[in-house]
Protein backbone atom coordinates (compact mmCIF):
# COMPACT_ATOMS: atom_id res chain seq x y z
CA UNK A 1 0.00 0.00 0.00
CA UNK A 2 2.71 2.21 1.32
CA UNK A 3 6.25 2.11 0.86
CA UNK A 4 8.54 4.83 2.27
CA UNK A 5 12.01 3.15 0.58
CA UNK A 6 15.46 4.61 2.08
CA UNK A 7 13.99 8.17 2.38
CA UNK A 8 16.46 10.54 3.79
CA UNK A 9 15.03 14.42 4.66
CA UNK A 10 17.95 17.01 5.07
CA UNK A 11 16.56 20.76 6.45
CA UNK A 12 19.32 23.87 5.41
CA UNK A 13 21.41 22.01 3.89
CA UNK A 14 24.81 22.87 4.05
CA UNK A 15 24.09 25.46 6.04
CA UNK A 16 25.05 25.70 9.67
CA UNK A 17 21.58 25.28 11.18
CA UNK A 18 21.76 22.00 8.79
CA UNK A 19 19.50 19.09 10.04
CA UNK A 20 19.49 15.95 9.41
CA UNK A 21 15.45 14.86 9.65
CA UNK A 22 15.01 11.82 8.22
CA UNK A 23 18.03 8.90 8.10
CA UNK A 24 17.19 6.43 5.16
CA UNK A 25 13.99 5.58 7.00
CA UNK A 26 11.86 2.46 5.38
CA UNK A 27 8.87 1.65 6.34
CA UNK A 28 6.28 -0.50 4.81
CA UNK A 29 2.17 -0.67 4.90
CA UNK A 30 -0.14 -3.49 3.93
CA UNK A 31 -3.92 -2.40 3.23
CA UNK A 32 -5.63 -1.78 6.05
CA UNK A 33 -2.53 -1.10 8.53
CA UNK A 34 -2.93 1.56 11.24
CA UNK A 35 -0.15 2.28 12.42
CA UNK A 36 0.71 4.76 15.55
CA UNK A 37 3.53 6.54 15.49
CA UNK A 38 5.64 7.86 18.76
CA UNK A 39 8.65 9.45 19.39
CA UNK A 40 10.56 12.16 21.55
CA UNK A 41 10.66 15.73 20.44
CA UNK A 42 12.15 15.86 16.98
CA UNK A 43 12.74 12.69 16.07
CA UNK A 44 10.98 13.01 12.54
CA UNK A 45 7.58 11.85 12.82
CA UNK A 46 6.13 15.29 11.63
CA UNK A 47 8.60 15.16 9.13
CA UNK A 48 7.66 11.43 7.80
CA UNK A 49 4.08 12.57 7.25
CA UNK A 50 4.81 15.70 5.88
CA UNK A 51 7.24 13.72 3.07
CA UNK A 52 4.65 11.54 2.27
CA UNK A 53 2.34 13.92 1.71
CA UNK A 54 4.41 15.98 -0.41
CA UNK A 55 4.84 19.24 1.42
CA UNK A 56 8.86 18.56 1.43
CA UNK A 57 10.62 17.35 -1.12
CA UNK A 58 13.03 14.08 -0.02
CA UNK A 59 16.43 14.37 -0.58
CA UNK A 60 17.26 10.23 -1.37
CA UNK A 61 14.69 7.29 -1.69
CA UNK A 62 11.71 7.17 -2.83
CA UNK A 63 8.17 6.63 -1.95
CA UNK A 64 5.41 4.40 -3.37
CA UNK A 65 1.56 4.09 -3.01
CA UNK A 66 0.15 1.17 -4.44
CA UNK A 67 3.42 0.44 -6.12
CA UNK A 68 3.61 3.86 -7.83
CA UNK A 69 6.36 6.32 -6.97
CA UNK A 70 4.76 9.56 -5.52
CA UNK A 71 7.66 11.50 -4.73
CA UNK A 72 8.11 13.77 -7.29
CA UNK A 73 4.41 14.78 -7.48
CA UNK A 74 3.70 18.16 -6.12
CA UNK A 75 1.84 17.83 -2.83
CA UNK A 76 -1.97 18.87 -5.00
CA UNK A 77 -1.70 15.99 -6.96
CA UNK A 78 -0.52 13.32 -4.24
CA UNK A 79 -3.62 15.17 -2.35
CA UNK A 80 -6.05 13.35 -4.69
CA UNK A 81 -5.58 10.04 -2.37
CA UNK A 82 -4.28 11.29 0.71
CA UNK A 83 -6.46 12.26 3.28
CA UNK A 84 -4.93 14.74 6.28
CA UNK A 85 -6.03 15.95 9.71
CA UNK A 86 -3.74 18.67 11.74
CA UNK A 87 -2.71 19.25 15.09
CA UNK A 88 -4.27 22.82 14.75
CA UNK A 89 -7.95 22.74 14.28
CA UNK A 90 -7.12 26.18 12.03
CA UNK A 91 -5.45 24.78 9.74
CA UNK A 92 -8.26 21.93 8.76
CA UNK A 93 -11.17 23.93 7.48
CA UNK A 94 -11.37 27.12 6.34
CA UNK A 95 -13.25 30.18 8.52
CA UNK A 96 -14.57 32.28 6.35
CA UNK A 97 -16.68 29.37 4.58
CA UNK A 98 -19.75 27.41 5.49
CA UNK A 99 -19.87 23.83 6.93
CA UNK A 100 -21.20 23.00 3.36
CA UNK A 101 -18.85 24.77 1.07
CA UNK A 102 -15.75 22.87 3.10
CA UNK A 103 -17.12 19.59 2.68
CA UNK A 104 -18.31 20.20 -0.78
CA UNK A 105 -14.09 21.14 -1.54
CA UNK A 106 -13.06 17.62 0.42
CA UNK A 107 -15.74 15.23 -1.72
CA UNK A 108 -14.34 16.81 -5.15
CA UNK A 109 -10.37 15.89 -3.32
CA UNK A 110 -8.34 15.67 -6.53
CA UNK A 111 -11.07 16.22 -8.83
CA UNK A 112 -10.78 18.69 -11.41
CA UNK A 113 -13.29 21.49 -10.12
CA UNK A 114 -15.83 22.50 -12.77
CA UNK A 115 -18.87 25.25 -12.49
CA UNK A 116 -20.54 22.86 -11.01
CA UNK A 117 -22.71 24.58 -8.15
CA UNK A 118 -19.77 23.20 -5.08
CA UNK A 119 -23.64 22.27 -2.96
CA UNK A 120 -26.49 20.70 -4.62
CA UNK A 121 -29.04 18.57 -3.00
CA UNK A 122 -27.78 15.36 -3.32
CA UNK A 123 -24.31 16.51 -1.69
CA UNK A 124 -26.35 17.84 1.30
CA UNK A 125 -27.60 15.04 1.79
CA UNK A 126 -24.53 12.80 1.68
CA UNK A 127 -23.39 15.66 3.57
CA UNK A 128 -26.09 15.53 6.78
CA UNK A 129 -25.56 11.71 6.68
CA UNK A 130 -21.66 12.01 7.20
CA UNK A 131 -21.85 14.57 10.07
CA UNK A 132 -24.25 12.66 12.15
CA UNK A 133 -21.89 10.24 12.55
CA UNK A 134 -20.68 12.87 14.97
CA UNK A 135 -23.13 13.40 16.97
CA UNK A 136 -22.85 17.03 17.38
CA UNK A 137 -25.83 18.41 15.72
CA UNK A 138 -23.71 20.08 12.79
CA UNK A 139 -26.04 18.05 10.26
CA UNK A 140 -28.65 21.26 10.87
CA UNK A 141 -25.87 23.52 10.79
CA UNK A 142 -24.61 23.24 7.11
CA UNK A 143 -24.62 26.99 6.43
CA UNK A 144 -23.07 27.90 9.47
CA UNK A 145 -19.62 29.27 8.60
CA UNK A 146 -16.99 26.99 10.25
CA UNK A 147 -15.25 30.12 11.91
CA UNK A 148 -18.15 29.78 14.62
CA UNK A 149 -17.41 26.37 15.38
CA UNK A 150 -15.63 24.95 18.09
CA UNK A 151 -11.98 23.62 18.35
CA UNK A 152 -13.59 20.04 18.59
CA UNK A 153 -16.13 20.96 16.64
CA UNK A 154 -13.51 22.03 13.90
CA UNK A 155 -11.09 19.07 14.37
CA UNK A 156 -14.37 16.20 13.94
CA UNK A 157 -15.27 18.02 11.03
CA UNK A 158 -11.84 17.75 9.24
CA UNK A 159 -12.04 13.98 9.87
CA UNK A 160 -15.07 13.61 8.02
CA UNK A 161 -13.48 15.94 5.33
CA UNK A 162 -10.07 14.07 5.08
CA UNK A 163 -12.23 10.75 4.36
CA UNK A 164 -15.15 11.71 2.90
CA UNK A 165 -13.49 11.27 -0.57
CA UNK A 166 -12.17 8.08 0.09
CA UNK A 167 -8.38 9.03 0.11
CA UNK A 168 -5.92 5.46 -0.42
CA UNK A 169 -4.35 6.64 3.10
CA UNK A 170 -4.92 8.71 6.37
CA UNK A 171 -2.25 10.92 7.59
CA UNK A 172 -2.83 12.00 11.45
CA UNK A 173 -0.24 14.45 13.00
CA UNK A 174 -1.12 14.58 16.10
CA UNK A 175 -4.71 15.72 15.87
CA UNK A 176 -6.17 15.32 19.02
CA UNK A 177 -3.57 16.95 20.82
CA UNK A 178 -4.69 20.73 20.74
CA UNK A 179 -8.20 19.59 22.17
CA UNK A 180 -9.45 19.21 25.75
CA UNK A 181 -9.01 15.58 27.24
CA UNK A 182 -13.14 15.08 26.88
CA UNK A 183 -13.23 16.15 23.07
CA UNK A 184 -9.86 14.56 22.24
CA UNK A 185 -11.84 11.39 23.04
CA UNK A 186 -14.72 12.05 21.10
CA UNK A 187 -12.84 13.07 17.68
CA UNK A 188 -10.48 9.98 18.10
CA UNK A 189 -13.52 7.46 18.46
CA UNK A 190 -15.01 8.86 15.80
CA UNK A 191 -11.63 8.65 14.01
CA UNK A 192 -11.51 5.21 14.39
CA UNK A 193 -15.24 4.09 13.56
CA UNK A 194 -14.63 6.14 10.42
CA UNK A 195 -11.38 4.31 9.95
CA UNK A 196 -12.86 0.99 10.55
CA UNK A 197 -16.03 1.57 8.23
CA UNK A 198 -13.92 2.71 5.51
CA UNK A 199 -10.93 0.50 5.77
CA UNK A 200 -8.58 3.05 5.80
CA UNK A 201 -4.44 2.49 5.81
CA UNK A 202 -3.67 4.91 8.28
CA UNK A 203 -0.35 6.80 9.76
CA UNK A 204 -1.35 8.34 13.39
CA UNK A 205 1.32 10.48 15.06
CA UNK A 206 0.40 10.54 18.96
CA UNK A 207 1.61 12.01 22.12
CA UNK A 208 -0.52 9.49 24.23
CA UNK A 209 1.44 6.48 24.86
CA UNK A 210 -1.95 4.42 25.56
CA UNK A 211 -3.70 5.97 22.66
CA UNK A 212 -0.60 4.31 20.23
CA UNK A 213 -0.46 1.09 21.44
CA UNK A 214 -4.62 0.85 22.23
CA UNK A 215 -5.26 2.68 18.77
CA UNK A 216 -4.56 0.44 15.34
CA UNK A 217 -2.77 -2.69 14.84
CA UNK A 218 0.95 -1.38 14.53
CA UNK A 219 3.19 1.07 16.73
CA UNK A 220 6.29 2.06 15.67
CA UNK A 221 8.39 4.61 17.63
CA UNK A 222 11.06 7.07 16.27
CA UNK A 223 13.93 8.92 17.09
CA UNK A 224 16.08 10.95 15.49
CA UNK A 225 15.53 10.33 11.94
CA UNK A 226 14.94 6.69 12.40
CA UNK A 227 12.35 3.93 13.41
CA UNK A 228 13.87 2.10 16.17
CA UNK A 229 11.40 -0.20 17.53
CA UNK A 230 8.11 -1.35 15.46
CA UNK A 231 5.68 -3.28 17.23
CA UNK A 232 3.26 -5.76 16.16
CA UNK A 233 0.87 -8.27 16.93
CA UNK A 234 0.29 -10.22 20.16
CA UNK A 235 3.32 -8.56 21.37
CA UNK A 236 1.60 -5.72 20.73
CA UNK A 237 -1.61 -6.88 22.68
CA UNK A 238 0.14 -7.60 25.63
CA UNK A 239 2.39 -4.55 25.91
CA UNK A 240 1.73 -1.76 28.83
CA UNK A 241 3.36 1.87 28.43
CA UNK A 242 6.16 0.90 30.71
CA UNK A 243 7.66 -2.19 28.56
CA UNK A 244 7.50 0.60 25.86
CA UNK A 245 9.71 3.02 27.84
CA UNK A 246 11.83 0.08 28.18
CA UNK A 247 12.25 -0.72 25.34
CA UNK A 248 12.86 2.99 24.46
CA UNK A 249 15.79 3.12 26.48
CA UNK A 250 17.31 -0.03 25.21
CA UNK A 251 16.43 0.66 21.70
CA UNK A 252 17.93 4.16 21.66
CA UNK A 253 20.55 4.19 24.71
CA UNK A 254 18.54 7.33 25.94
CA UNK A 255 15.62 8.22 28.73
CA UNK A 256 12.88 9.57 26.51
CA UNK A 257 11.83 12.88 26.21
CA UNK A 258 9.01 14.36 24.82
CA UNK A 259 7.56 16.80 27.05
CA UNK A 260 4.11 16.72 25.64
CA UNK A 261 4.10 12.84 26.07
CA UNK A 262 5.18 13.22 29.92
CA UNK A 263 3.32 15.33 30.70
CA UNK A 264 0.30 13.93 29.50
CA UNK A 265 0.91 10.53 30.61
CA UNK B 1 -26.92 72.99 0.05
CA UNK B 2 -27.99 71.82 -2.95
CA UNK B 3 -28.61 67.89 -3.77
CA UNK B 4 -28.53 68.26 -7.10
CA UNK B 5 -25.16 66.32 -7.16
CA UNK B 6 -26.97 63.19 -6.30
CA UNK B 7 -27.64 61.50 -8.84
CA UNK B 8 -24.33 61.84 -10.33
CA UNK B 9 -22.83 60.58 -7.80
CA UNK B 10 -25.11 57.03 -7.83
CA UNK B 11 -24.30 57.06 -11.13
CA UNK B 12 -20.21 57.10 -10.65
CA UNK B 13 -20.91 54.88 -7.72
CA UNK B 14 -22.52 52.43 -9.92
CA UNK B 15 -20.05 52.51 -12.86
CA UNK B 16 -17.23 52.21 -10.66
CA UNK B 17 -18.77 49.54 -9.02
CA UNK B 18 -17.25 46.41 -10.54
CA UNK B 19 -13.87 47.87 -9.79
CA UNK B 20 -14.85 47.96 -6.35
CA UNK B 21 -15.91 44.73 -6.24
CA UNK B 22 -12.68 43.33 -8.35
CA UNK B 23 -10.91 44.63 -5.15
CA UNK B 24 -13.16 43.11 -2.88
CA UNK B 25 -12.42 39.62 -4.94
CA UNK B 26 -8.38 40.55 -4.53
CA UNK B 27 -8.16 41.90 -0.78
CA UNK B 28 -10.93 40.04 0.86
CA UNK B 29 -11.54 36.84 -0.86
CA UNK B 30 -8.06 36.44 -2.27
CA UNK B 31 -6.59 37.58 0.05
CA UNK B 32 -3.88 38.89 -2.36
CA UNK B 33 -3.52 42.73 -2.23
CA UNK B 34 -3.25 43.32 -6.01
CA UNK B 35 -1.91 46.85 -7.14
CA UNK B 36 -2.82 46.16 -10.34
CA UNK B 37 -6.20 48.13 -10.23
CA UNK B 38 -4.57 51.40 -10.78
CA UNK B 39 -2.90 50.91 -14.17
CA UNK B 40 -5.64 48.72 -15.26
CA UNK B 41 -8.31 50.65 -14.71
CA UNK B 42 -6.53 52.72 -17.14
CA UNK B 43 -6.22 49.74 -19.52
CA UNK B 44 -9.51 49.19 -19.61
CA UNK B 45 -10.55 52.93 -20.29
CA UNK B 46 -7.65 53.25 -23.04
CA UNK B 47 -8.58 49.78 -24.48
CA UNK B 48 -12.00 50.80 -24.58
CA UNK B 49 -11.89 54.47 -26.10
CA UNK B 50 -9.27 53.55 -28.86
CA UNK B 51 -11.29 51.05 -29.94
CA UNK B 52 -14.45 53.22 -30.11
CA UNK B 53 -12.07 55.88 -32.25
CA UNK B 54 -11.21 53.31 -34.59
CA UNK B 55 -15.20 52.94 -35.37
CA UNK B 56 -15.76 49.28 -33.60
CA UNK B 57 -18.96 48.99 -31.59
CA UNK B 58 -18.86 50.64 -27.95
CA UNK B 59 -20.64 47.49 -26.48
CA UNK B 60 -17.50 45.30 -28.44
CA UNK B 61 -14.78 47.57 -27.10
CA UNK B 62 -15.73 47.09 -23.64
CA UNK B 63 -15.76 43.44 -24.05
CA UNK B 64 -12.01 43.49 -25.01
CA UNK B 65 -11.44 45.76 -22.64
CA UNK B 66 -12.29 43.32 -20.09
CA UNK B 67 -10.70 40.97 -21.31
CA UNK B 68 -7.08 42.73 -21.84
CA UNK B 69 -8.20 43.44 -18.33
CA UNK B 70 -8.22 40.14 -17.09
CA UNK B 71 -5.04 39.70 -19.08
CA UNK B 72 -3.55 42.13 -17.48
CA UNK B 73 -4.46 39.99 -14.01
CA UNK B 74 -2.73 36.84 -15.52
CA UNK B 75 0.68 38.75 -15.62
CA UNK B 76 0.56 39.51 -11.71
CA UNK B 77 -0.52 36.06 -11.30
CA UNK B 78 2.18 35.20 -13.49
CA UNK B 79 4.99 36.99 -11.59
CA UNK B 80 3.63 36.18 -8.08
CA UNK B 81 2.79 32.28 -8.66
CA UNK B 82 5.97 31.09 -11.05
CA UNK B 83 8.55 34.12 -10.11
CA UNK B 84 7.30 33.98 -7.18
CA UNK B 85 7.59 37.92 -6.64
CA UNK B 86 5.77 39.29 -3.40
CA UNK B 87 1.76 39.80 -4.18
CA UNK B 88 2.25 43.86 -3.59
CA UNK B 89 5.59 43.89 -5.94
CA UNK B 90 3.70 42.12 -8.89
CA UNK B 91 1.09 44.46 -9.07
CA UNK B 92 3.45 46.82 -8.69
CA UNK B 93 5.53 45.88 -11.20
CA UNK B 94 2.30 45.21 -13.80
CA UNK B 95 0.74 48.46 -12.63
CA UNK B 96 4.15 50.16 -13.76
CA UNK B 97 4.50 48.12 -16.98
CA UNK B 98 0.92 49.06 -17.69
CA UNK B 99 1.71 52.74 -17.82
CA UNK B 100 4.17 52.84 -20.84
CA UNK B 101 1.28 50.26 -22.56
CA UNK B 102 -1.50 52.35 -21.82
CA UNK B 103 0.20 55.54 -23.27
CA UNK B 104 1.14 52.65 -26.22
CA UNK B 105 -3.08 52.12 -26.59
CA UNK B 106 -3.86 55.41 -26.32
CA UNK B 107 -1.29 57.07 -28.42
CA UNK B 108 -1.32 60.05 -26.55
CA UNK B 109 -1.86 61.00 -22.80
CA UNK B 110 -5.77 61.26 -23.62
CA UNK B 111 -8.11 60.38 -25.75
CA UNK B 112 -11.58 62.67 -26.01
CA UNK B 113 -14.74 60.88 -26.81
CA UNK B 114 -16.72 63.75 -27.13
CA UNK B 115 -19.48 63.48 -29.77
CA UNK B 116 -18.78 60.27 -30.57
CA UNK B 117 -20.82 57.07 -30.18
CA UNK B 118 -20.36 55.21 -26.76
CA UNK B 119 -22.17 52.79 -24.75
CA UNK B 120 -24.55 55.07 -23.08
CA UNK B 121 -25.35 57.02 -25.80
CA UNK B 122 -26.36 54.09 -27.32
CA UNK B 123 -28.59 53.85 -24.59
CA UNK B 124 -30.31 57.27 -25.14
CA UNK B 125 -30.58 56.72 -28.77
CA UNK B 126 -32.95 53.25 -27.93
CA UNK B 127 -35.08 56.15 -26.35
CA UNK B 128 -34.46 56.39 -22.74
CA UNK B 129 -34.05 60.03 -21.72
CA UNK B 130 -30.61 61.20 -21.20
CA UNK B 131 -30.39 62.30 -18.10
CA UNK B 132 -31.18 58.54 -16.86
CA UNK B 133 -28.94 56.75 -19.40
CA UNK B 134 -25.99 56.53 -17.16
CA UNK B 135 -27.88 55.33 -13.97
CA UNK B 136 -29.54 52.61 -15.96
CA UNK B 137 -25.85 51.36 -17.59
CA UNK B 138 -24.56 51.25 -14.45
CA UNK B 139 -27.84 49.52 -12.64
CA UNK B 140 -27.91 46.84 -15.20
CA UNK B 141 -24.16 46.49 -14.72
CA UNK B 142 -23.46 45.84 -11.28
CA UNK B 143 -26.88 43.69 -11.07
CA UNK B 144 -25.38 41.73 -14.02
CA UNK B 145 -22.15 41.44 -12.47
CA UNK B 146 -23.13 40.85 -8.89
CA UNK B 147 -25.30 37.77 -10.09
CA UNK B 148 -23.07 36.33 -12.11
CA UNK B 149 -20.01 36.70 -9.64
CA UNK B 150 -22.20 35.38 -6.72
CA UNK B 151 -23.11 32.23 -8.89
CA UNK B 152 -19.72 31.94 -9.52
CA UNK B 153 -18.46 31.95 -5.99
CA UNK B 154 -21.07 29.39 -5.25
CA UNK B 155 -19.48 27.04 -7.85
CA UNK B 156 -16.91 24.63 -7.15
CA UNK B 157 -13.93 26.36 -8.57
CA UNK B 158 -15.48 29.78 -6.63
CA UNK B 159 -15.25 27.66 -3.40
CA UNK B 160 -11.94 27.00 -4.08
CA UNK B 161 -10.67 30.37 -4.99
CA UNK B 162 -12.54 30.99 -1.63
CA UNK B 163 -10.36 28.75 -0.10
CA UNK B 164 -7.15 29.81 -1.51
CA UNK B 165 -7.58 32.88 -0.10
CA UNK B 166 -8.61 31.98 3.89
CA UNK B 167 -6.89 28.96 4.12
CA UNK B 168 -3.78 27.44 1.15
CA UNK B 169 -2.26 25.11 3.56
CA UNK B 170 -6.12 23.35 3.67
CA UNK B 171 -6.89 23.60 -0.17
CA UNK B 172 -3.44 22.75 -1.68
CA UNK B 173 -4.57 19.41 1.24
CA UNK B 174 -7.51 18.76 -0.60
CA UNK B 175 -5.77 18.79 -4.05
CA UNK B 176 -6.10 22.15 -5.46
CA UNK B 177 -3.36 23.47 -7.29
CA UNK B 178 -3.40 27.30 -5.55
CA UNK B 179 -1.72 28.80 -8.30
CA UNK B 180 -4.00 28.15 -10.60
CA UNK B 181 -6.80 29.46 -8.26
CA UNK B 182 -4.84 32.81 -7.88
CA UNK B 183 -4.59 33.51 -11.23
CA UNK B 184 -8.35 32.65 -12.18
CA UNK B 185 -9.07 35.34 -9.55
CA UNK B 186 -6.98 37.60 -10.35
CA UNK B 187 -7.80 37.58 -13.63
CA UNK B 188 -11.27 37.97 -13.07
CA UNK B 189 -10.73 40.73 -10.67
CA UNK B 190 -8.91 42.82 -13.42
CA UNK B 191 -11.36 41.96 -15.26
CA UNK B 192 -13.99 43.63 -13.75
CA UNK B 193 -11.62 46.61 -12.96
CA UNK B 194 -11.23 46.94 -16.43
CA UNK B 195 -14.72 46.55 -17.11
CA UNK B 196 -15.83 49.67 -14.96
CA UNK B 197 -12.58 51.88 -16.95
CA UNK B 198 -14.35 51.01 -19.96
CA UNK B 199 -17.57 52.03 -18.43
CA UNK B 200 -16.24 55.81 -17.11
CA UNK B 201 -14.57 56.68 -19.73
CA UNK B 202 -17.75 56.44 -22.24
CA UNK B 203 -19.25 58.21 -19.44
CA UNK B 204 -17.12 61.15 -19.08
CA UNK B 205 -16.59 61.32 -22.50
CA UNK B 206 -12.36 60.90 -22.28
CA UNK B 207 -9.58 58.55 -21.22
CA UNK B 208 -6.55 59.96 -19.79
CA UNK B 209 -3.42 58.16 -18.68
CA UNK B 210 -3.95 59.40 -15.21
CA UNK B 211 -7.82 58.06 -14.55
CA UNK B 212 -6.66 54.65 -12.47
CA UNK B 213 -3.89 57.00 -9.94
CA UNK B 214 -5.43 55.86 -6.38
CA UNK B 215 -8.15 53.99 -7.54
CA UNK B 216 -6.98 51.15 -5.15
CA UNK B 217 -7.75 53.11 -2.11
CA UNK B 218 -10.46 54.15 -3.93
CA UNK B 219 -11.66 50.58 -4.19
CA UNK B 220 -10.08 49.49 -0.01
CA UNK B 221 -12.38 52.75 0.63
CA UNK B 222 -15.70 51.64 -0.68
CA UNK B 223 -15.07 48.13 0.08
CA UNK B 224 -14.45 49.08 3.88
CA UNK B 225 -17.38 51.68 4.03
CA UNK B 226 -19.74 48.91 2.73
CA UNK B 227 -18.54 46.45 5.29
CA UNK B 228 -18.93 49.12 7.91
CA UNK B 229 -22.27 49.75 7.19
CA UNK B 230 -23.84 46.65 5.95
CA UNK B 231 -21.71 44.01 6.71
CA UNK B 232 -20.84 40.31 5.59
CA UNK B 233 -22.53 37.87 7.20
CA UNK B 234 -23.18 35.91 4.15
CA UNK B 235 -21.80 36.11 0.74
CA UNK B 236 -24.51 38.33 -1.11
CA UNK B 237 -24.35 40.59 1.47
CA UNK B 238 -20.35 41.20 1.05
CA UNK B 239 -20.99 41.62 -2.46
CA UNK B 240 -24.12 44.18 -2.52
CA UNK B 241 -22.22 45.82 0.59
CA UNK B 242 -18.89 46.56 -1.94
CA UNK B 243 -22.00 48.02 -4.76
CA UNK B 244 -23.30 50.15 -1.45
CA UNK B 245 -19.82 51.08 -0.51
CA UNK B 246 -18.62 52.16 -3.80
CA UNK B 247 -22.13 54.67 -4.29
CA UNK B 248 -21.55 55.94 -0.66
CA UNK B 249 -17.91 56.60 -1.15
CA UNK B 250 -19.17 58.95 -4.30
CA UNK B 251 -22.09 60.77 -2.26
CA UNK B 252 -19.69 61.41 0.25
CA UNK B 253 -17.07 62.81 -2.47
CA UNK B 254 -19.57 64.64 -4.03
CA UNK B 255 -20.53 66.12 -0.70
CA UNK B 256 -16.76 67.23 0.20
CA UNK B 257 -16.45 68.76 -2.93
CA UNK B 258 -20.31 71.02 -2.89
CA UNK B 259 -18.86 71.71 0.53
CA UNK B 260 -15.66 73.41 -1.01
CA UNK B 261 -13.13 70.95 -0.70
CA UNK B 262 -10.52 71.74 -3.92
CA UNK B 263 -10.78 69.08 -5.69
CA UNK B 264 -6.95 68.46 -5.92
CA UNK B 265 -7.14 67.79 -2.23
CA UNK B 266 -9.67 64.41 -2.73
CA UNK B 267 -6.61 61.89 -2.85
CA UNK B 268 -5.60 63.11 0.31
CA UNK B 269 -9.12 62.73 1.73
CA UNK B 270 -9.52 59.48 0.50
CA UNK B 271 -6.08 58.30 1.51
CA UNK B 272 -6.99 59.82 5.18
CA UNK B 273 -10.62 57.49 5.12
CA UNK B 274 -8.82 54.63 4.78
CA UNK B 275 -6.62 55.17 7.20
CA UNK B 276 -9.29 55.75 9.34
CA UNK B 277 -11.23 52.96 8.87
CA UNK B 278 -8.13 50.90 9.04
CA UNK B 279 -6.55 51.87 11.99
CA UNK B 280 -10.25 51.79 13.89
CA UNK B 281 -10.10 48.54 15.26
CA UNK B 282 -6.51 48.92 16.74
CA UNK B 283 -7.52 52.47 18.41
CA UNK B 284 -10.52 51.28 19.62
CA UNK B 285 -8.72 48.72 21.88
CA UNK B 286 -6.27 50.58 22.92
CA UNK B 287 -7.88 53.26 24.36
CA UNK B 288 -11.58 51.61 24.51
CA UNK B 289 -10.52 51.91 28.57
CA UNK B 290 -10.73 55.84 28.51
CA UNK B 291 -12.68 56.37 25.93
CA UNK B 292 -15.58 53.77 26.41
CA UNK B 293 -18.09 55.73 23.32
CA UNK B 294 -15.65 53.79 21.51
CA UNK B 295 -17.65 50.37 22.03
CA UNK B 296 -15.87 47.11 23.19
CA UNK B 297 -12.43 46.48 23.32
CA UNK B 298 -11.33 43.91 21.11
CA UNK B 299 -9.76 43.86 17.94
CA UNK B 300 -11.86 42.69 15.56
CA UNK B 301 -10.26 39.44 13.72
CA UNK B 302 -10.87 39.55 10.08
CA UNK B 303 -12.23 36.67 10.02
CA UNK B 304 -13.85 35.36 12.71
Amino acid sequence: MLDVNNVTKIFNRGNINEKVALTGLSLHLDPGDVVTIIGSNGAGKSTLLNVVAGVFPIDKGEILIEGRAVHKEPEHVRAAYIGRVFQDPNLGTAASMTIEENLALALRRGNRLGLRRGTGKKRRELFRERLKLLGLGLEDRLTTKVGLLSGGQRQALTVIMATIAAPKLLLLDEHTAALDPKTAQTVLELTEQVIAQEQLTTLMVTHNMEQALRVGNRTIMMHEGRIILDIKGAKRQNMKVSDLLQMFEKASGKTFANDRMLLSN
Amino acid sequence: MSLAFLPGALEQGLLWGPMVLGVYLTFRVLDFPDLTVDGCFTLGAATAARLILMDQDPLLATLVAVLVGALAGLITGFLHTQLKIAPLLAGILTMIGLYSINLRVMGAANLSLLRIDTTITKIENAGLPEQFAAGVLGIAVCLLVLFLLYIFLQTELGLAIRATGDNEQMIRSLGVNTNTTKMIGLALANALCALSGALVAQYQSYADIGMGIGMIIVGLASVIIGETLIGNPTLLRALIAAIIGSIIYRVVIATVLQMGLPSTDLKLLTALIVTVALAFPVIRSRYSSSLPFLGKGEVRARRQ
